[in-house]
């Protein structure tokens, strides 16, 4: 089985269902990227892997094991790191002091890792005295992912890390995203940049309508012009 | 023209007795900032929650006085002041846990909140009055003046007194320490930062792994240490009053919104500027201006902007000017 594992889950936010039937999986150390067009459940279904969505069918693996129930904190615990579109950092604190709370549930010396997000980010080790709500777009979305780095997650999710960042950031986070994936790290992401994100990515799912339309690698949804037409734009 | 006469005078009554208002002010504000940052509503209580401690702080004094307790100079108050801390952090935790804690679980709007808290404020304003009444009560002993108006006019030669009390010198210190070891609290410990992480980006400090029932718990402990000695503070400094503290709830909370609401520092300068203002608007400049002028420019009148029973009208008046042009107050607050 898949590292992460979530088969045919369906469920809304309470009256009709948003995903009807969605399976989602990716293996380890692989970026796994959610494409579609609005609406499509995008969002919907990392939240429902990340348990903030009650499923009502279907169920949730994380390395073999079922955290269909678990809360979304009992997740971080298990090893899955969370980056929300918006509102992911804490504004008035200094970007180091978001990355000491990214690691508030650890017991052990944190020093490492942050020096290892310093490396992987050189943006957030130069700012690391500012506060967090200081900083500019793309810097933001550097601490938000060093945050939920902080925890030495198995599963990295990110919601649309790149929603209102200039082309040249885009390409510079997901430049830092693959190399987050090369030291073994899985990554589920959502992203509007359709074309970009299966670019980088080893596997591409194409939602429509909380249902999976097309799976495949990355570079095989590219080449597929019944997708490139209906949902890349030619 | 007598430049050092006049500074005198207003050093004597508008600097000192404002600096000491202000630290008051200050530490009730904070109290006031930290549960909006956290709980994240107007706790209408908190000038209740003041008296409740002070109260406590003048029972305890009279108890160790009785038993022939003191500190020499210092007032006896500072002896009994943990325990007032303690019993007012009982109190609080017991409200939380009886009223707040349901308005929380059912994730009451904040409106519901304020009203919950005016309610609480009326309960605490008859457990006062229940215990000591509505009289006056004097509790500050020790050494009156650290400097006599009578001895400095006798060591300068100047025609102006200065005069200090102990009280006074007081309050300033044991505000300055008390912010002192609030900010160290907030900014060097990981409790502090979970608290700022909790009060930043709520959903945020979830995700992370903070206990938010903990933080609340804490939020209450430093809410208490901080209302119990801004009452006691008050109460040394002028008399303790039950009835003064419902007047205090609006300077208060004007020095919370003017520096910026749910902003730590935003409350301690809050506090000095409200109560700069109050007591700069209501002090009789007659004898400044007489100094200053010619002889022949002497004024008739006291040269006072507002009788000082519009005192309250000042911070109110500042409160509403902040809200319609700054609403995020001095310092990046949040904005109601």
């Amino acid at each position: 089985m898949s590292f992460l594992h979530a088969s045919e889950m369906r469920g809304g936010y309470g009256g009709a269902d948003i995903l009807h039937g969605c399976t989602l999986t990716v293996q380890k150390g692989e970026i796994a990227v959610i494409v579609g067009p609005n609406g499509a459940g995008k969002s919907t279904a990392m939240k429902a892997v990340f348990g903030m969505l009650k499923l009502r069918e279907g169920a949730v693996y994380l390395d073999g094991e079922d955290i269909t129930g678990l809360s979304p904190q009992e997740r971080v615990y298990k090893g899955m790191g969370f980056v929300p579109q918006t509102h992911n950092i804490f504004p008035t604190m200094t970007v180091r002091e978001n990355l000491e709370m990214g690691a508030f549930i650890r017991k052990d010396e944190i020093e490492p890792t942050i020096e290892q997000v310093y490396e992987l980010f050189p943006a957030v080790y130069e700012k690391r005295n500012q506060n967090a709500g200081e900083l500019s777009g793309g810097q933001r979305q550097q601490v938000a992912v060093g945050r939920a780095l902080m925890t030495q997650p198995k599963l990295l999710m990110l919601d649309e890390p790149t929603a209102g960042v200039s082309p040249i950031v885009m390409d510079e986070l997901f430049d830092r995203i693959i190399e987050v994936a090369k030291t073994g790290i899985s990554i589920l992401m959502v992203e509007q940049n359709a074309r970009q994100a299966l670019e980088i990515a080893d596997k591409g799912y194409v939602l429509v309508q909380g249902a999976n339309a097309y799976t495949d690698t990355g570079a095989n949804l590219l080449a597929d012009p019944e997708v490139r037409r209906t949902f890349l734009g030619g | 023209m007598d430049i050092l006469n006049a500074l005198v005078a207003f050093t004597n009554f508008v600097v000192v007795p404002a600096t000491a208002y202000g630290s008051q002010l200050a530490l009730g504000a904070l109290g006031v900032t930290l549960i909006y940052g956290v709980l994240r509503f107007s706790n209408f209580a908190h000038g209740e929650t003041m008296s409740f401690g002070a109260m406590v702080v003048v029972l305890v004094t009279g108890l160790f006085q009785s038993w022939g307790l003191s500190l020499g100079a210092l007032p006896t108050a500072l002896l009994a002041l943990p325990f007032g801390i303690l019993a007012t952090a009982l109190l609080l935790l017991l409200t939380d846990r009886v009223v707040y804690k349901f308005y929380r679980k059912v994730k009451a709007v904040p409106v519901m909140f304020v009203i919950v808290s005016t309610g609480v404020m009326f309960v605490m304003n008859g457990l006062v009055r229940m215990v000591v009444g509505t009289d006056d009560r004097r509790f500050s002993d020790g050494a009156r003046f650290v400097i006599n108006a009578r001895e400095f006019k006798a060591w300068s030669g100047l025609n102006e007194g200065l005069a200090l009390k102990t009280t006074q010198v007081i309050t300033v210190v044991v505000a300055m320490i008390t912010v002192a070891a609030l900010f160290w609290f907030l900014n060097k410990t990981r409790t502090g930062k979970s608290m700022r992480a909790f009060s930043d980006n709520e959903d945020l400090a979830l995700l992370s792994g903070i206990n938010p029932e903990r933080v609340v718990m804490i939020t209450w402990l430093l809410v208490a240490a901080l209302a119990t000695i801004a009452g006691t503070l008050y109460g040394l400094d002028k008399s303790y009053k039950p009835f003064i503290f419902q007047q205090l709830l609006l300077p208060v909370f004007a020095a919370a919104i003017v520096g910026g609401i749910g902003n730590p520092l935003g409350a301690v300068a809050g506090g000095f500027v409200i109560a700069f203002s109050e007591v700069t608007l209501t002090y009789a400049f007659k004898k400044v201006v007489t100094y200053l002028g010619p002889d022949s420019w002497a004024p008739d009148g006291l040269v006072q902007l507002l009788s000082t029973d519009y005192k309250f009208a000042v911070s109110f008046a500042i409160l509403i000017i902040v809200l319609l042009f700054k609403p995020t107050g001095l310092f990046k607050g949040q904005s109601i």
